[in-house]
Formats: C-alpha cells, structure tokens, sequence
C-alpha cells in the first residue's frame, strides 16, 4: 500500500473535495500563494485559481462568518483557521452562529462549513500558540469535532466530513504534518463518531485522540518489555464520540486510562473516564486513570516545553499506576 | 444628510399607500407585542421598533424577493417589511409551534427562508461577517442577488464591524451595509461610545461609498435605498448608509429609560414617521383622510388576528427540543 504523510493526505482530501464539488471553495490566511502556514494547500492557488482557494484578511471572525453565510447560501466552505489558538478570536461566529443556525432557525437554514485547524504544542510556540481546545468545542451541541492521528484516518475522516450538513472542526495535530502511514488508492471513509481501535490488548484500555495515540502506542510497545499488553484506542472523534467502543473495551480489560495533551481540569478524558465510571463501574478493577498536559500555560523553552506535555514515558507511568505495577 | 426627495414616477399611488400601511402595520405590531409582553404572554427580551418604521418599510421597498436581509435582535420590522407575515411573527414572540422558527429563536431570532429573510442576530455585530458570506455565496455563483444588511449604531464599536467591511469592501461584494443610528446603545449616548462623530465617514477608512440619510422619511428612505442597491446590483460592491432615527421606547421592555430627556424625547416625536408622512400624503392629495383611515381599521383587524393566531396556536411538542441540533 502506498505510504504518503499526514500532510499530503489532507492535501489529497482537499483536492478530492475541489475537484468533484463545484461548491467547495477554501478561505484562510495565507492560503494561497504562500501555501499555507503549514503547506497543505501549496500549489491549489495554481490549480484551482483565487476563486477556489481564497486569501483572506487577517480577521478569523469574519473568514468563519463568511463562510457560515456562504454555507447557508448553499455553498461549502472550508475555512482554515491558522491555528487553533486563533480561533478564539472567531469564538462568537464559531459558536454563537454557525453552532446555532439550524437549531435556532427552526431548520430553515443551515451551515455546512468545515473549519480546518491547528491544535497543539510540541513545536516551541510558547503559550499563545501550543494550546489545545478541541474539547471546548467539542461541548458544544450543534458542532461537530473529528481529530485524526494517521494519515488514513485524516483522508478518510475528511471524505465523511463532506458529506456532512452541519459545522465540522476538522482538528489537525502541528506535529503530525511529516508523519507517514498507509493510505489505499482505493476509495474509502472513516465515518464520523467512531473510534479506532489502534492495537488489541488485554491488561488495560488507553483512550487518546490526536497526537497523544502515537504517544500512547509509543508507550504500549515500550511496556510488552514489562509484560504489560495494552489496548489503544484513537477516538478520532470527539463529537459524536464513540462510547461504545470504549465500554466495549474497558468492561474486557477492566482497567482505562485516558490520555490527553490539554489542561486535566475540564479535559476531553473527564467525560470519557466520567462515562467509563458511569456506564462500566461493575467492570472496572480499579479507577480510570488519567494523563493530561501540565496546568501551565506553555513555556518556550524545548526542556519545560516538553515536561509539560504527555510523553510515551508519563503514559507507561499511567499505566503501572494503574496496574498496581 | 439626504432629507428631501424628488417626486419620481414609479412611485405611484399604490405604492405610497402601501409604505404608510406598512408602517402603520408595523407600529400596531409592536404596540400589540408590548401589551401581550406585559400580560406575559412573551418573555425573555423584547425590543420594539416604534419611531424607527420608516427605515425599514423604505429600504425594504428597493429589495427585489431573492435578496437576502440579514438583521439585528430589534427585528419585528424587518420581518414585516419583509412581507414574513404579522401572524407567523406574532406566533414566534409567543414561543408557539406556528412561528417563524417553530418557537426556537423567538422575538431576537426571526427567519424565513421562504422570504430569503437569513435572521435577526443577537449577539450585536454578529451578523454583519455572515451577511459578507451570503454576499460571497451570491457573488461566487453570479446570482442577482444583493444583501441588505441592519446593524445598530452599537455594532460599530465591535470588531467583527471592521473585519466585515473591510472583507466585503476588499471583494467588491454585494453587500448593503445599513446602520439604524438611533443615537443610544442601550443607555449610552453613540457620541460617548464611537471616536467618529459623523458614522457614515467610518466607511471612508475601506474606501467604501456611504451617505447619511433622515430614517424618519420613508420617501428619502426609499430613493436613497434604490439607488444604491442598483449602484451595488450593478457589481460595483458594498455601501454604508447611515439612516438617523430614534426609538420611541427603551432599549427593550426592561428599559425604563431614564437616561434621556424628555426634551430630546419630544423633539423626536415631532418627527413621527407616519404622522409625518401622512401629513405629507394629505397634503399632495396622495391620499385621503378616509383612505388612510380604512387603512388603519384593516391593520387593527388584521393585528386582533395576528394576537388571535398566536394566543390559540399550540405549543411545541416536547419532541422539538432535540429537533434541527444536527441534520442527521
């Protein structure tokens, strides 16, 4: 199978989109001639030409609004949001309009924009621009959150997102740009709200999302060392979110630990440890563990930046401390 | 400021009758909205468009079906210039299952797809970058289609003002920007709140043509809308106008209003719309004293129905709670 990266595949999905939907255009700082901050849309401007692929003022809450109009014009728009720090200052057409426009217009209209961006640290960014909020907007009723971690999951993933008729957050992971995996030539999707299981296990079921499944797997392979044999699962998305995957898991291996490179308090892992106790108690041999960043805003520095966030060893800690081990 | 007009052909006589009918459809809307919201039949925040009709009514006049409005929380008028009918407002203030959006949005929300009326928006300045994406959406797929968009004079002091004007003036799209400047945001006076003194001159700063128009003239209202929705039908992109007005009431019907004068107050009233425009029709025999009166009679008839519809309509089932969150 060929094997292309994180990159290239969102690229492909991109592409796909503008070449087979005449609606489709893609709004963003930057994402034009410069090719984007991150280099996914390099070389579309040529291709597809300024009506297409559209560089916009530096005003994020105009680029979501506008594309929020768009969609209820019937067009769909994918709007890059630079990063995902940027998006809180497009928080109120994010979550005040486009979350609503069905809902409060009784279903006469509705927004289908894909919101493209860029979460997480790892690339000494310092504070403002490392953060990770994917579940703030995963909260939110009337969004919808995908976060692949491979490249087959970012192309499939997108492929379903298009067929979508309401806001999506397509959330890509900075670090994850250059990493490669398998992608078929072969069409296929990966359906929104369902999780992937990453590697079978027995001992203990690790929930992660995003950048934190490398991590996790990076941490189970290390532990077969221990004889401990972990379950990973990639929740690749966060709303819907696939609960029965992860009860199915837990209630075999009766042990969880949810991993997550945001602040703990108010996680994305506090719902998923808080169903798991909800929904799994009978089964559990002992409390959800839970591995998140730092409660620090980022520092710049490469040692305390990577203290902060969760590595393959604080995720193997997890899960000795869970394991009793 | 633009505050007389030219007498054109195409405004004939049914035409004008129907601008003073609208407002006074208007007016009788909102007197009746107040009444039932102080028997609690509506809730949450209501705020009323008295003294503000004729911006509504002569700029609505310039719209062809298939252009968009998109508008702020104060949207009963709109609505109803629109053509969205008083019932189905009426219904929407009331929360029941006929309204305009089924009882979700109510009074601050109103939408009408089939009236291409794409909502009243709350959050002030909010609409402004959505009404720059219906114009995009027009705009990318040639349709002749323009977007009246409202915005109050608080709305100028938000960034999603600047951000959407400079986008739609950068695109050339097909936006009409029109500010209600009704002089207070909530209580506090525009000249305590904005740096400009003159709003319309704010559009100088994206190279964007504007005017200042008197919003209490229906006429002025309507000649000064016409020409520039033709100027921005014709692709040469967005334009601001300013329209002057007051509200007659507070902010909203938790407003008491303590913050003006009633000097200021009265010098308003003076200007009264439609007391002025029905002067203005008696006096070039537009129309006729009995004429104008049928014309009120049939509003108050058609306003008991509008009460009658929404009081006695149901409300929505308990289903509608988890309907129209997602398509699917």
């Amino acid at each position: 199978m060929p094997v292309i990266t994180y990159r290239e595949a969102v690229a492909r999905a991109l592409r796909e989109g503008l070449t087979e939907d005449a609606g489709m255009f893609i709004m963003g700082e930057d994402v034009g001639a410069y090719g984007g901050a991150y280099a996914v849309t390099r070389g579309m401007l040529k291709e597809f030409g300024p009506r297409r692929i559209v560089d916009a003022p530096l005003s994020e809450a105009a680029i979501v609004g506008a594309c929020t109009g768009a969609a209820m014009g019937g067009l769909h728009p994918v709007a890059e949001i630079m990063t995902i720090n940027f998006t809180l200052v497009a928080m109120d057409q994010i979550v005040n309009h486009a979350a609503k426009i069905r809902y409060m217009s009784g279903g006469q209209y509705h927004a289908p924009l894909i919101l493209r961006t860029v979460t997480g640290g790892g690339a000494q960014l310092a504070s403002t621009h490392s953060q990770s909020f994917e579940h703030w907007f995963a909260s939110v009723p009337g969004l919808k959150v995908v976060t692949p971690a491979t490249p087959y999951d970012a192309l499939g993933l997108f492929r379903a997102v298009r067929e979508e008729e309401d806001p999506v957050l397509f959330i890509e992971h900075i670090l994850l740009y250059s990493a490669r995996g398998e992608v078929p030539d072969e069409r296929y999707t990966v359906p929104i709200g369902k999780a992937d299981v990453k590697r079978k296990g027995d001992d203990i079921t690790i929930v992660a999302y995003s950048r934190m499944t490398p991590v996790a797997l990076a941490a189970a392979q290390a532990l077969e060392a221990e004889d401990i044999d972990c379950e990973v699962i990639d929740l690749r998305s966060l709303r819907p979110w696939d609960k029965e995957t992860v009860l199915e898991s837990v209630k075999r291996t009766g042990l969880g630990l949810v991993v997550e490179e945001t602040w703990r308090t108010g996680g994305f892992g506090a719902e998923v440890a808080s169903t798991i106790q909800e929904e799994a108690f009978d089964y559990l041999d002992g409390p959800v563990g839970r591995v998140a960043g730092e409660e620090v805003p980022m520092p710049y520095n490469r040692a305390l930046e990577q203290a902060a966030i969760p590595s393959p060893e604080k995720v193997a800690a997890g899960v000795r401390k869970a394991l009793n081990r | 400021m633009i505050t007389s007009y030219k007498i054109v052909e195409h405004l004939d006589k049914k035409a004008l009758h129907s601008y003073y009918r609208q407002m006074v459809l208007i007016r009788t809307f909102e007197e009746r909205a107040g009444e039932q919201y102080m028997l609690g039949k509506i809730r949450g925040f209501l705020h009323l468009y008295i003294g503000e009709e004729a911006i509504a009514v002569g700029a609505m006049a310039s719209l062809k079906p298939q252009d968009y409005v998109v508008t702020h929380y104060r949207d009963h008028g709109h609505a109803l210039a629109k053509g969205i009918g008083a019932k189905e407002v009426m219904a929407e203030l009331f929360g029941k299952a006929t309204g305009t959006t089924k009882g979700m949005g109510g009074s601050m929300h109103i939408f009408d797809r089939s009236h291409n009326f794409a909502g009243g928006y709350a959050i002030v300045g909010g609409q402004l970058p959505i009404a720059v994406g219906l114009g995009l959406g027009a705009s990318y797929r040639q349709e002749d289609r323009i977007v009246l968009c409202f915005l109050g004079d608080g709305a100028l002091q938000e960034g999603a003002f600047h951000e959407a004007m400079n986008m739609a003036a950068i695109w050339k799209l097909p936006v009409l920007f029109l500010c209600e400047n009704n002089l207070y945001g909530m209580g506090v006076p525009v000249s305590e709140s904005l740096a400009k003194k003159d709003i319309y001159k704010l559009a100088d700063a994206y190279d964007m043509p504007s005017l200042q128009v008197d919003g209490m003239d229906v006429l002025a209202m309507r000649e000064v809308t016409q020409e520039v929705a033709d100027r921005i039908r014709s692709g040469n992109g967005p334009y601001f106008i300013e329209a002057k007005t007051y509200r007659f009431r507070g902010h909203s019907m938790a407003d008491p209003s303590v913050y003006r004068t009633k000097v200021e107050e009265e010098r308003w009233h003076m200007k009264d719309p439609i007391a002025a425009y029905k002067e203005w029709l008696l006096e070039h025999h537009f129309a006729m004293e009995a004429e104008l009166a049928a014309m009120d009679l049939s509003v108050e008839k058609e306003m008991e129905e509008a009460v009658k519809f929404a009081e006695e309509s149901p409300n929505p089932t308990a289903s509608a709670l988890y309907e129209n969150v997602y398509a699917k």
